[in-house]
């Protein structure tokens, strides 16, 4: 046991009390200076680094309007529809409560992509960052989760089908697949029993999963320390820290970027409200208008998309086709020639590459093209996990990187916007030639890194952070 | 705990063993609570004693028209095809990834249907609407020609919304589509010409 600190008798009571609490519970006090008052954050953060703390509101916002949804709705396939219109019309408030749930869903993917996209530009995932990468990576793909079960809840057409197309993908997996899909499904069909245990899921094991993950994601990040917009390390050995050994780059985050992120988060509040009060269905983005009819099993509605959010892999499933398997064998044929011609593998690690490829090409050939649609979709963003190792630039910020990266991340970007966009309209040939295009592009960006990110000439990295006291 | 050093000698082998040993009896007693826990998502009893037959009344189906029964909680189409629908089969058999239901047949197609028609009856088109692909219900695109989503020399069949795989009038797909197979037809029988058993065939 610590020793006791003993104030004098003159103290103010105030300063008594909250003696009184750190002999008997040091481990908050200790813990609010290590995460709060002493962890020191880069001073040049710029916009881009609000999105984390506004990805931990909108969890809040997420979790307090869930525990109030589930007060009132029922999982059962017979009157789940009708609960949700119960809370809409007859619960005091309850429309208001569910919009802000609705809205904070497609908010969540919003600021998690706008997250995702900042580490990109600055190479927060680069050495010692690796497992706050990995960690966020996880994030996103429980959240993918949590966001999939929970849009079947409302028991309306685009739920239903939504469900049943996700849930017949794990049944293109060779041999266990359609065991797999019964397994989740509890059904042979999508049902009152699939109902029962997504809300089962959704409710309490991912978002307990989803909890524990976050708390990792901030102890890796704050064990390493925030990277920031010029990708200097702040702690470095090397880098100027004054007489207590706090970085001069570096400021603490309470209460510094508390109060700038309260004014983030206002700003965010504001855009919120506006969705929620004034356009909540977003056009059918965030509530797609085919959910407001209940689930028919035997009808599928004329036009079926996700949710905006999972509408670029979406097109990278349907972009899958027998066709474009041939395009695919080609990737893995020039890419296995290239790894035989022009790297300094032993021989035998070249006849490895050569002997995998033939396997790869096989399995290719033999299995259809349903399942690659689905391992090009899983890999879309298992791929994400990797990015620390597969990028080989000298410097990390984009900010000294040849310009031309700029111009790459942008491409980057347009095309997954068009992947998006692809996504929710209907099929057509000139479409799916698009999105075919744009899955190789969205591919060949992450698996070809290595080599381009090593390329052109990097700028010369400043010893301190580019800062201007305001 | 300090004292002590990571030294070998001070090891005791036999409680090493021991504790090697009540660990991997652990993860047995783990493993073997698990298994309830994951049986327990397989489909229930009652959800598998709802699979019994339906019976279909299409006496009042006209040419051309198509009715939809709910079995196993899935949609079986009734079509009755027209003289024209029938003609245009054969004709369109190279643009189809498996024209003569060879593909799975004990799943997709069974004995009594493996035929240009896919049906016992010529007529009448007894099949799953669920698309093989990912499990929507195609759209009935029956009108021959140029539309949305299909090809100029549509000769009439189904169009799923999904991903766009399109099958023919006998449930048969087209190549080149995301669905690999033909729309599957479910094990059907005839109680008299105007009452069919779907669920059950002859055989059962």
């Amino acid at each position: 046991m610590a020793e006791f600190k003993e104030l004098p008798a003159n103290a103010p009571a105030g300063a008594k009390l909250v003696n009184w609490f750190e002999n008997r519970f040091p481990t908050v006090f200790a813990e609010y200076e290590k995460h709060m008052a002493g962890y020191y954050a880069p001073k040049n953060f710029n916009v881009w680094y609000i999105f984390g703390s506004l990805a931990m509101l909108v969890l809040v916002i997420q979790i307090v309007t869930g525990i109030f949804l589930v007060m009132h709705y029922k999982p059962d396939a017979a009157l789940a529809f009708g609960s949700v219109e119960y809370i809409m019309r007859d619960v005091p408030w309850g429309w208001l409560i569910r919009y802000m749930h609705s809205t904070g869903a497609s908010a969540f993917f919003v600021v998690v992509y706008l997250h995702m996209f900042r580490g990109l530009m600055y190479g927060s995932y680069r050495k010692p960052r690796e497992l706050v990468w990995i960690f966020g990576c996880a994030i996103f793909l429980v959240l993918m989760a949590e966001a999939f079960m929970g849009y079947l809840l409302p028991w309306g057409q685009m739920s239903y089908w939504g469900a049943q197309v996700i849930v017949n993908l794990f049944s293109a997996i060779p041999f266990i697949g359609p065991d797999l899909a019964l397994l989740i499904r509890g059904d042979y069909v999508v049902g009152d029993a699939t109902l029962n245990r997504f809300f089962s899921f959704h409710v309490i094991a991912v978002p307990l999963v989803l909890l524990g993950l976050v708390v990792a994601h901030l102890l890796a990040l704050h064990d390493v320390g925030s990277n920031n917009p010029d990708g200097i390390e702040i702690k470095g050995p090397n880098a100027p820290k004054d007489a207590q050994g706090h970085p001069l780059d570096g400021v603490p985050f309470h209460p510094y970027y508390t109060v700038h992120d309260i004014f983030g988060v206002s700003v965010f509040l504001m855009v919120f409200s506006a969705i929620v009060f004034l356009a909540p269905e977003f056009g059918g983005y965030f509530l797609e208008y085919n959910n407001f009819i209940p689930a028919d099993p035997l009808k599928t509605p004329l036009h079926i998309a996700p949710v905006w959010y999972f509408t670029p892999y979406y097109s990278m499933l349907r972009a899958i086709t027998s066709e474009m398997m041939y395009a695919l064998i080609a990737c893995v044929g020039l890419a296995a020639v290239l790894g035989v011609v022009r790297t300094k593998l032993s021989s035998t690690g070249k006849g490895a590459v050569l002997g995998a490829a033939v396997v790869l090409i096989a399995l290719m050939l033999a299995i259809d093209a349903k399942f690659w649609g689905v391992v090009v979709m899983g890999g879309a963003v298992i791929i994400l996990f990797f990015l620390p190792w597969l990028d080989n630039s000298p410097v990390k910020s984009i900010r000294y990187r040849p310009d031309w990266h700029k111009y790459l991340y942008g491409i980057f970007v347009i095309n997954f916007v068009v992947l998006a966009y692809l996504g929710v309209q209907p099929p057509s040939p000139i479409g799916e030639r698009v999105s075919q295009v744009g899955t190789l592009f969205y591919f060949g960006f992450f698996l070809l890194m290595p080599w381009w990110s090593r390329l052109g000439q990097p700028k010369p990295v400043p010893a301190r952070v580019n800062f201007a006291a305001h | 705990m300090s004292e002590t050093p990571a030294n070998k000698k001070q090891m005791d082998p036999s409680k090493r063993t021991w504790l090697i040993a009540t660990g991997c009896a652990g993860a047995v007693g783990g493993v073997a609570t698990a298994i309830p826990f994951v049986s327990s998502f397989q489909p229930s009893e009652r959800a598998k004693a709802a699979g019994a037959a339906v019976e279909a009344d299409i006496s009042a189906l006209k040419p051309g028209e198509k009715m939809t029964v709910e079995w196993r909680g899935k949609p079986v189409w009734i079509v009755r095809r027209t003289p024209e629908q029938l003609a245009a089969l054969p004709k369109i058999d190279g643009e189809l990834a498996d024209p003569k239901s060879e593909r799975k047949p004990s799943e997709l197609t069974p004995e009594y249907a493996r035929n240009e028609n896919r049906s016992i009856k010529p007529e009448f088109l007894v099949v799953v609407g669920i698309c093989t692909h990912l499990g929507c219900s195609p759209s009935d695109k029956f009108q021959p020609g140029p539309q949305p989503s299909l090809p100029n020399d549509w000769q009439g069949g189904f169009l799923c919304p999904c991903h766009g795989s399109t099958f023919d009038m006998a449930g048969r797909v087209f190549k080149n589509k995301p669905a690999p197979d033909n729309l599957e037809v479910p094990p059907h029988m005839y109680l008299s010409d105007s009452k069919l058993l779907i669920g059950e065939d002859k055989k059962a």
